[in-house]
C-alpha cells in the first residue's frame, strides 16, 4: 500500500507491524489503544500471521517472550494500566536478551486513571518498566507518519542490541487521523537470530533463553555485559529534532503530542518577536543528550512541556547540569496543554 | 446547495459509515445548518465504540444554538463503559429533525438493531458516509463490504451516499475529483444516490477546489480537530 491514506495512529502502528514483518501479535484490549488490536485482528489472518487476544496482559507479554525467544518478530500493545501488568514479562524479556516490541498508548494515571491522553508513563518507560538492572529502547513518535515509520526501527534496534523496544505513544496520537504513506515494499532487515531457541535439529548445541542465574557472579557478568551494549545504544541511537533552536533564547523541550502543541506555541512566540525554539527528543532512552548539548551555548532558559506533573524535566536538568535554568509547564490527568497556555508560559519566561 | 440538501432529507436521519469516515463532523454541520434554518433539532450521539472525537465533545457548541443533544450515559467522561439513556426511546416521538450519529462500521451500527421496531414506525433516511482516502475503505469492494455489514447488523436499509472524501489539510482539486469518481462508482454498484459531496468551506470559498456546475456540493466547517489545529495562532 504505497498510496497516501488517512489513518488513526493506532491503525498505522498495526499496519507498520505487518510491513515490518511481524507475524505474531499478542494483546488484550484497552482504551485508547484498541484500534491497533482491532486492525491486526482483521489484517493478520490475511497475511498468514497470528493475532491472539490473550486472557490477560500478563499472558500476552509472556507469549511475546516465548515467540520472540524462538526468533520471530513479536509485538504486544496496551495502554498505561495494561503496561504495568506487563512489567514482569518485560523484565524477563530484558533478562533473557530477547528482542521484542511493546507499544504503550498512554492514558491518564495512576490506577485506572482516565481514558484521555497522557505522558505520565515517561518514568516507567525510561527508568523502571519492571524490576532489575535494565533499559528499554524508547521511541516517541509525534505524528501518525512517525507511528508508521518507527515500528520497523524499533524491531531493528531491538534485534541489533537484543533488548526490548517500546513505542511510547499517547491516546491523542493513537486516536487522531493524519495522512500517512507506507513505502512500496518495505525491506525487512532482520537481525542475527543464531541465539534463538528455534530447534537445533541435531545440527548445533541447543540454545537456552533464560533469565535465571543461580550463581551471583554469573548474573553480574551477564548484567555488566548488557550494560556494555547499553553504552553502544547511547553512543549510536540517540535521535531528536531541533526546530528553530540555533538562535533560540528559550528552548522548549517536548515529545509526542505535547511537542505538537509546543511547536504551535513556538511559532506564535516567534511571531511576537520572542526567540523560541523546540527541541524534540525522538528517543527517550537513550536520551538525546548530545543534540541537546548543542543548544546550551545559545539558550538562556529551557522549558519542558509535558502531559504529566514533570518527569522528563529530570533528564533535561541532568543534561543541562545546572548551567541554565530549566522550567516546567504541564497538564495531567488526561488534559492536553493548549498552545495558548504554553505561549503564555514562554512569554512569562521571556520577560 | 445546503438548503436543497436539508430539504431533501426526511426528519429522521441516521448517519452511518466506516470508522473515521467523518460521520461526527458531518452530523455537526447538518445539525447546525438545520438550526440556522429555524428547525428544531435533536442530535443523538449513538456512538458506543469510539472514545475520542465524538458528538458528545461538542455538546456545548450544539446546545448554544438551541440544539438538544442526547448522549450515552458517561459520554464525554472518562468512564470506558458508555450505555444508552432511557431518553433514547423519546426520540421517536420528536416532531422535527432528529439526527443520529452512529458509531463506525458494523460494530458501531449494531446498536441500531435494538431500535429496529421503533425505526419501523418512523420515516427515516439512512446515510452512508464514505471517504475514498480512509484506510480500510479505499477500494470499492471494501467500501461496499462495510455497507453490507452495517445493513446486516442494523436491519435497516440505507438511502443515500454522502461523499465525504478528503485528505485533511492536503485536500485539493485532485483529491476532490478522485473522491467524486469513487462515490459515483459506489453509487452505480449499489444503486444508492449520492446526496452530496462535502467540501471544506474554506477550499470552496477560496476557489481552491472548483467542482463541476452540476455537482451537489455541501460546504462544511471542520469541527473535529486536535487542540493544536484549533488554536493555530499563526499560519506556517
Amino acid at each position: 500500500m504505497s498510496e497516501k491514506v488517512l489513518m488513526k495512529g493506532n491503525e498505522a502502528l498495526g499496519e507498520a507491524a505487518i510491513q515490518a514483518g511481524c507475524r505474531h501479535f499478542f494483546g488484550y484490549p484497552i482504551t485508547p489503544q484498541t484500534e491497533l488490536s482491532a486492525y491486526l485482528s482483521k489484517k493478520m489472518p490475511k497475511v498468514g500471521g497470528t493475532f491472539l487476544q490473550a486472557e490477560s496482559e500478563i499472558a500476552a507479554i509472556n507469549m511475546v517472550l516465548g515467540a520472540a525467544g524462538s526468533g520471530v518478530r513479536a509485538m504486544t500493545s496496551s495502554s498505561s494500566p495494561g503496561i504495568s501488568l506487563k512489567s514482569e514479562g518485560v523484565s524477563y524479556i530484558a533478562g533473557s536478551d530477547v528482542p521484542a516490541v511493546i507499544i504503550n498508548v498512554q492514558r491518564g494515571g495512576p490506577g485506572l486513571g482516565s481514558i484521555q491522553p497522557s505522558q505520565a508513563d515517561y518514568w516507567q518507560a525510561t527508568k523502571a518498566l519492571g524490576h532489575g538492572d535494565f533499559q528499554l529502547f524508547v521511541l516517541a513518535p509525534s505524528t501518525v507518519q512517525e507511528m508508521a515509520d518507527f515500528v520497523a526501527l524499533a524491531f531493528e534496534t531491538a534485534e541489533k542490541y537484543r533488548m526490548p523496544a517500546m513505542i511510547l505513544s499517547d491516546g491523542m496520537l493513537g486516536q487522531m487521523m493524519e495522512p500517512v504513506v507506507f513505502p512500496d515494499a518495505t525491506e525487512v532487515h532482520e537481525g542475527d537470530k543464531s541465539w534463538a531457541a528455534s530447534g537445533h535439529k541435531n545440527q548445533r548445541k541447543h540454545n537456552v533463553v533464560n533469565s535465571l542465574y543461580i550463581e551471583a557472579k554469573d548474573l553480574e557478568q551477564k548484567v555488566v555485559e548488557r550494560y556494555q551494549r547499553y553504552e553502544l545504544v547511547k553512543a549510536n541511537e540517540q535521535r531528536s529534532e531541533s526546530y528553530l533552536t540555533e538562535d533560540a533564547d528559550i528552548v522548549v523541550v517536548a515529545f509526542g503530542a505535547s511537542s505538537r502543541v509546543s511547536r504551535s506555541a513556538v511559532n506564535a512566540a516567534r511571531a511576537k518577536g520572542i526567540k523560541a525554539g523546540l527541541f524534540r527528543p525522538i528517543t527517550l532512552w537513550p536520551y538525546p543528550v548530545d543534540a541537546l548539548e548543542k543548544t546550551i551555548g545559545t539558550a538562556k532558559k529551557y522549558l519542558t512541556v509535558e502531559m504529566n506533573m514533570g518527569q522528563m524535566i529530570e533528564d533535561v536538568r541532568l543534561a543541562v547540569n545546572g548551567r541554565k535554568p530549566v522550567e516546567f509547564f504541564g497538564r495531567t490527568g488526561g488534559i492536553i496543554p493548549t498552545p495558548a497556555e504554553v505561549l503564555a508560559k514562554i512569554e512569562e519566561m521571556a520577560k | 446547495m445546503t438548503e436543497q440538501i436539508l430539504n431533501s432529507l426526511k426528519n429522521f436521519i441516521l448517519v452511518t459509515g466506516h470508522y473515521g469516515c467523518g460521520k461526527t463532523n458531518f452530523t455537526m454541520n447538518l445539525a447546525l445548518d438545520y438550526a440556522k434554518a429555524g428547525r428544531k433539532v435533536t442530535v443523538v450521539d449513538m456512538d458506543l465504540i469510539n472514545p475520542y472525537f465524538r458528538t458528545s465533545d461538542f455538546k456545548g457548541v450544539l446546545e448554544e444554538k438551541g440544539i438538544e443533544v442526547i448522549t450515552p450515559v458517561f459520554g464525554g467522561t472518562n468512564l470506558d463503559i458508555p450505555s444508552l439513556p432511557a431518553s433514547m426511546y423519546g426520540i421517536f416521538e420528536k416532531k422535527d429533525v432528529v439526527i443520529i450519529d452512529v458509531g463506525g462500521d458494523d460494530a458501531g451500527s449494531m446498536v441500531l438493531g435494538r431500535f429496529k421496531p421503533q425505526f419501523d414506525t418512523v420515516d427515516y433516511d439512512m446515510l452512508y458516509v464514505i471517504n475514498r482516502f480512509r484506510s480500510l475503505s479505499t477500494d470499492l469492494d471494501e467500501a461496499i463490504e462495510v455497507l453490507g455489514e452495517i445493513e446486516a447488523v442494523s436491519g435497516l436499509k440505507p438511502h443515500y451516499l454522502i461523499n465525504n472524501s478528503h485528505m485533511m489539510a492536503e485536500t485539493g482539486q485532485a483529491i476532490y475529483d478522485e473522491g467524486k469518481q469513487f462515490a459515483e462508482m459506489i453509487s452505480e454498484k449499489t444503486g444508492l444516490k449520492v446526496l452530496c459531496h462535502t467540501l471544506d468551506k474554506e477550499l470552496y470559498d477560496k476557489g481552491i477546489v472548483i467542482p463541476d456546475a452540476d455537482d451537489s456540493i455541501y460546504p462544511i466547517e471542520i469541527h473535529v480537530k486536535t487542540i493544536w489545529q484549533k488554536q493555530k495562532m499563526v499560519q506556517i
